[in-house]
């Protein structure tokens, strides 16, 4: 199988998804590469290359370059979704949420409820999120949480390529507005990635890892670091079991509470900022369901509630890094009840 | 013979393409006991599988070099055989040689043959040649659900001596997702144009399950096309099946049901590795495959039963025919072996599920390496 990065992934789930069902179509600041710029169109391919190749097949009319206003383009996609097109827009980083909130989760997320199941809403929000690109407190945060907060709304947060192109056809397919979180750090990521379209369903959480001694629940990124913690104390015969949620919402709680239930002890690595966020939901969870189980208290392994650093240093220190998960794992594991 | 030469080394077997290293869980043997060749002593975990190793050589096994538990690369040393009365410092000075020379093989998967998309009957289908070509041809035909990972454990070892062709079927692997108009009759007459599209001649027919129901019909149909014939619990033997397999089968979804799924093939559950289970999983999600399997399980088992059944046809046959079956198979009941004909051998493997080729992969290499030729 041939080894493709995150961006090809997504790339090939729009061209694929765009080639099989005319109704799909893009729209975002410069998506096609800047309607009106001077130079060669489709130059830049989108903001990081993502949207690279589909202006010159699919042309403009369905790869639509909007001015520099979410609030037009993210709300004209809600209402070309419940108009029968299957809108893809491009929100260029999800920190942009505010000028757009009240397109995506009170009228996108509300018109399935309130329109009595007559209307649906197969609307696409990608948005790029995360720190560690040097971006500075205004492109660097993760905000999945706000999403996962509000009913009407699916959040898929793929953590490698693989996962990028099921998931996001899948999200294509879907008859309720998604967010599809891609990490600006992991575009170059690569792994064997199948030619053929596929989908991944959501509520279904994957097990990248399995043991017997503790669950770590990890998000995008974070499942690559908690996959290398895991397979560095195996060496020590520590045996961890890591859960990727795939989706927040919907989110597969029982494959959660079965892993606890197997190993006892539960570390949970979240990249947002750690009031109200995945961590602490999860958290809820367990100690509402499967408190018994527990052989320690539970972990979170989270940033710090503050605003993602622009200094580098800082930054880094900001980030869940592989380091502090294993820390996390240790002290669970070394526990004494 | 000097010492050197009657010091064998026994080293990490490579099982299929993709594996570097192995893990060996647990010796089965003991420093000092005779072993014979062909004699189970080691079990190795892949991250595909685990598999018990068979000796490849025979004497008196004088050291285990490799620790249960520990992960070495393909070719690494993992014990040494030797005579009874061997000096152990030429023991040490063997395995000091062997240690010192040895070198971790650049992973030869650039050399490695791939499987390769083959037009058959104007169908999209995928194959793999591995084997020398002056080699007795030899084909692999895989079961409902399979592709030509299912030879993993096969291929390669009957590739020393034989020219091995593993072929995709139609919604299978790589091969296309039309299944439009197959049953087993048909699916026989495209593997007869599969031989002419890919220069094969007349060869050795080894079909698993579904596959071996392929092979038998091709057999009877033309004959002149087969050398010899290994049915691996066969189809086509009788017309009970575990429908309820097959059902789930194309229904799972979650890894949780394909792992119980897949652990129904085989004799020990325990088999069925990760690897196993994600790519099944994998091969599922796959647009137009939920159909495509649906669609061939209506037309090879209409209403639960197979729709071709040609025990009775068997003593027409006038090549050697085999067939082997586990005694613990819950897909395909090994009962439906009984009253076969004269001319068929009869091999039922005890303790072994539905994929003798996998839990008992050196045994059923053995049987077919030397069947025939």
């Amino acid at each position: 199988m041939p080894k493709k990065s995150f961006r090809q992934a997504i790339n090939e789930a729009l061209a694929m998804e765009m080639r099989r069902d005319p109704t799909v179509v893009l729209m975002g600041e410069d998506v096609a590469g800047g309607a009106g710029a001077a130079g060669e169109d489709d130059a830049w391919g989108g903001p990081l290359g993502v949207t690279k190749g589909l202006m010159p097949e699919f042309g403009r009319d369905r790869i639509l370059d909007t001015p520099i206003s979410e609030s037009a383009f993210i709300g004209a996609a809600a209402g070309a979704a419940a108009t029968g097109l299957r809108p893809v827009a491009e929100l260029m980083f999800v920190d942009f949420m505010g000028v757009c909130l009240d397109q995506i989760y009170n009228q996108a997320g509300k018109f399935r409820y309130m329109f009595g199941g007559k209307a649906v809403t197969p609307m696409v929000v990608r948005t790029m999120y995360g720190a560690g690109f040097r971006a500075a407190s205004q492109h660097s945060q993760c905000l999945y949480p706000v999403f996962t907060h509000m009913p009407g709304l699916k959040v898929a947060i793929p953590s490698s390529p693989y996962e990028a192109k099921g998931l996001l056809i899948q999200a294509i397919r879907d008859d309720d507005p998604v967010i599809f979180f891609e990490h600006k750090v992991m575009y170059d990521d690569e792994e064997e990635v199948p030619d053929e379209a596929y989908t991944i369903p959501f509520g279904e959480a994957n097990l990248t890892r399995e043991g017997d001694d503790v669950t770590i629940v990890a998000l995008g990124r974070m499942v690559q670091f908690a996959n290398q913690v895991a397979d560095k104390l195996e060496g020590e015969g520590i045996t961890c079991t890591v859960v990727d949620p795939r989706t927040t919402s919907p989110m597969d709680e029982d494959t959660i509470l079965e892993c606890v239930e197997e190993t006892g002890r539960l570390v949970i690595v979240d990249e947002a900022s750690p009031r109200c966020n995945i961590a602490t939901d999860v958290s809820a969870l367990v100690s509402e369901r499967a408190f018994g189980a527990l052989k320690a208290p539970i972990r979170m392994v989270t940033p710090p509630h503050t605003p993602v650093p622009f200094a580098a240093e800082l930054e880094d220190l900001y980030i869940p890094n592989p380091e502090r998960i294993e820390e996390a794992v240790r002290s669970v594991m070394g526990h004494q009840a | 013979m000097s010492e050197a030469a009657s010091i064998q080394a026994i080293t990490m077997p490579k099982w299929g393409l993709a594996m570097e290293e192995g893990k060996v869980s647990a010796w089965m043997a003991e420093e000092g006991a005779a072993i014979d060749s062909g004699e189970e002593i080691l079990e190795i975990e892949t991250t595909k599988i685990t598999n018990v190793f068979e000796s490849p050589v025979a004497g008196t096994l004088r050291r285990r070099v490799v620790a249960e538990g520990e992960t070495v690369p393909v070719g690494a040393l993992l014990g040494v055989a030797a005579a009874v009365d061997t000096p152990d410092d030429a023991i040490e000075a063997f395995i000091a040689d062997f240690q010192a020379s040895f070198v971790v093989e650049a992973s030869d998967a650039a050399e490695a043959p791939e499987p390769e998309m083959i037009t058959v009957a104007r169908r999209q289908l995928c194959h793999l040649r591995m084997g020398p070509e002056q080699g007795p041809a030899v084909i692999l035909v895989h079961g409902f659900g399979g592709d030509i990972e299912s030879w993993l454990f096969n291929q390669p070892v009957l590739a020393e001596s034989h020219r091995v062709y593993a072929l995709e079927l139609p919604g299978h692997g790589r091969a296309e997702k039309n299944v439009e108009g197959l049953d087993v009759a048909t699916l026989a007459m495209l593997l007869a144009d599969y031989m002419d599209a890919a220069g094969t001649g007349p060869a050795h027919l080894v079909g698993l399950s579904l596959g071996g129901g392929i092979v038998m019909k091709l057999a009877l149909d033309q004959p002149e096309r087969v050398t010899a014939l290994s049915l691996l619990a066969p189809a086509g033997l009788g017309p009970e099946l575990n429908m309820d397999f097959i059902e789930g089968f194309i229904a799972a979804e979650r890894r949780k049901e394909i792992k119980g799924l897949l652990g129904q093939l085989f004799a020990d559950p325990e088999l069925v590795s990760r690897d196993m289970v994600d790519k099944v999983q994998k091969f599922k999600r796959l647009d137009g495959v939920k159909p495509s399997l649906r669609d061939l399980a209506d037309s090879v088992f209409p209403g639960g039963h197979q729709a071709l059944v040609m025990k009775d046809q068997l003593a027409s046959l006038a090549m050697p025919v085999q067939v082997i079956w586990g005694d613990a198979d819950a897909i395909l009941p090994p009962a439906q072996s009984e009253g076969l004909p004269d001319n068929v051998q009869l091999r039922i493997l005890e303790q072994i599920g539905h994929m003798p080729h996998m839990e008992a992969a050196g045994e059923v290499n053995r049987l077919i390496a030397d069947f025939g030729d």
